[in-house]
């Protein structure tokens, strides 16, 4: 089973193995985009939610063999329960005067699900759930129920929460059915 | 597979409470959509279906709810009719309840309130009815309806629970209206559902509530299925890609079909991409309705709203007639849109939704012993 975890203090652990940066939050993100991915400006326009589930998505997937090969078999199934607050708030304080179009895009808790689909052309499944805790049953459960899509063959799947720009974390896997 | 039945429904829109109520005035061409100017405090004049929320919350205060956001509000009373019409224990272990929204109580923002989390408009319903399971709130944009229904089914089908109560409920606020303005998604006048002269769409207010259990009763919810465009995330993908993998995944026999409940948000691009998938799929014979034109888009409430105003419909025999559509079709495939309410003896139905982050969503429902 392959595992991502990006957390805001710097820890990044891959399939096991943490690697601490000195750059912590945003910064974290930056730089991991940066020196991982490089390729994908559209990167910029996300919000921290975004960036950091599809973060987390590259480092997972980056070595797949045909990674962007359409397929319909595997699902995008995320939980959380931050959703797009801290969008949200960035969307707030623009509502007054110019409220921003880029911004409201973001304010919605599903569009990582989406982002990672359209990077790597993922048309199964995409769905997001937020809970009030990482509750592990209810999680498993869920995904469990999501493999009942006979076109669903496996799943990236996690937890990812951002409750400030600095403050989240992502725990990313690949489950096959 | 274990099949999964609608135990009851109750919907709570600006036309009244009772999905009865909803359903007779959709047949006489109701509904509250109107110009709202100055409204949550929004410059531009919009179109919108809107609550009258003294009334509801005085309502509520009468029954006892009280201290609850006006979003929570309609959650707790929708569900709480359609528990008491199942007869089931909401306080039971074996019932799990299933929330959809896309911004919950996002206005609360605006006081400066951080308490704006799904999860805890959850937690906060779901205790009113002394729920012990941890609640989960299925946020997928525009499809969140479908997708908490489909969650409903999986869950059924899976033995976590013997019923699922399924709540859906959207609240519209200058946070989402401005939004929607920014993107130059609002139509300026009644939205016009797959029509030549569509300008986009109106924004409604909506709560709906669902019980499913697998104890067989008249409706069956028979297939549902959830894909994404992998194409961009504001726009619908030109190919109707995802929508069509949807109808591929759930229509089984075409001819049992009595309509499809198209999303039809009167948007330029929503419509044609639907058109194209409905082409794709092989259904262009399949009368095609919205229900866009009589509540506006009821987002996080609308899969749920429209799935049980669509099973009244095939109940009373009827197509309902696409509100605002003039006759003049708007979109390349020949879709069948109609204005006026027409017949049918058929007993299923597809429910369509399509979202922003590229989802789609279909679910199929098949009525007693139909085919």
């Amino acid at each position: 089973m392959k595992e991502v975890k990006i957390y805001s203090d710097g820890r990044v652990v891959i399939d096991g193995t943490e690697t601490i940066y000195e750059q912590k939050g945003m910064a974290l993100l930056e730089h991991l985009y940066r020196t991982e991915v490089r390729d994908y400006p559209k990167f910029f326009k996300m919000d921290a939610l975004c960036k950091l589930g599809f973060l987390a998505v590259e480092l997972l997937v980056r070595d797949e063999k045909d990674r962007f090969t359409p397929r319909e078999d595997r699902a995008v199934i995320l939980f959380g329960k931050s959703g797009p607050l801290c969008n949200d708030r960035n969307y707030q304080a623009t509502v007054a005067d110019f409220p921003s179009p880029s911004l409201f895009v973001y304010t919605l808790a599903n569009i990582v699900t989406g982002e990672i689909a359209i990077r790597n052309k993922y048309k199964g499944e995409s769905s997001f759930f937020v809970m009030s805790e990482k509750d592990e049953k209810t999680m498993k459960n869920t995904l469990e129920e999501a493999f009942q899509d006979p076109m669903t063959a496996e799943a990236v799947t996690g937890w990812i929460n951002c409750m400030e720009e600095n403050d989240f974390e992502a725990e990313i896997k690949i489950i096959v059915k | 597979m274990t099949k999964v039945y609608r135990k009851s429904d109750e919907v709570l829109t600006p036309l009244g409470m009772g999905t009865e109520e909803n359903f007779r005035a959709v047949l006489e061409g109701r509904s509250q959509l109107r110009l709202h100017e100055g409204t949550f405090g929004v410059k531009e004049p919009f179109f919108a279906s809107l609550f009258d929320r003294d009334a509801i919350m005085a309502e509520a205060l009468k029954k006892g709810i009280e201290g609850y956001s006006f979003f929570e509000t309609i959650m707790i009373l929708t569900a709480d009719s359609a528990i008491s019409k199942a007869g089931i224990s909401a306080s039971s272990p074996d019932t799990v309840f299933v929330f959809s929204t896309i911004k919950g109580n996002v206005d609360a923002l605006e006081k400066g309130s951080e308490d704006v989390l799904l999860s805890s408009s959850a937690e906060r319903v779901s205790r009113y009815f002394g729920n012990p399971n941890s609640p989960i709130t299925v946020s997928n944009a525009c499809i969140s309806g479908l997708a908490a229904l489909i969650q409903g089914q999986r869950i059924l089908r899976g033995s976590r629970a013997r019923n699922v109560v399924v709540v859906g409920a959207e609240v519209q606020s200058k946070f989402i209206v401005t939004g929607f303005q920014s993107l130059k998604a609002l139509s300026p006048e009644q939205c016009k559902p797959f029509d030549a002269g569509r300008q986009g769409l109106n924004l409604g207010e909506a709560a709906a509530a669902m019980v499913l259990s697998t104890d067989p009763s008249d409706w069956e919810l028979v297939e549902g299925a959830v894909r994404n465009d992998a194409n961009h995330i504001s726009g619908p993908s030109r190919t109707g890609e995802g929508s069509y993998n949807c109808l591929r995944a759930v229509v089984q026999d075409k001819e049992e079909l009595a309509f499809i409940s198209a999303h039809g948000t009167s948007t330029a691009y929503n419509d044609e991409m639907e058109s194209i998938a409905i082409e794709r799929a092989g259904l262009l014979d399949i009368p095609v309705g919205a229900l866009k034109g009589y509540y506006g888009h009821t987002m996080g409430a609308a899969g749920i709203l429209e799935t049980a105003i669509s099973m009244k419909a095939v109940e009373n025999g009827t197509v309902i007639a696409t509100r605002g559509f003039t006759g003049n079709l708007g979109v390349s495939r020949p879709v069948k849109v109609s204005n006026e309410n027409g017949k049918t003896t058929r007993q299923a139905f597809v429910k369509l939704l399509s979202g922003f982050g590229g989802v789609n969503a279909a679910l199929l429902c098949r009525r007693g012993g139909g085919r």
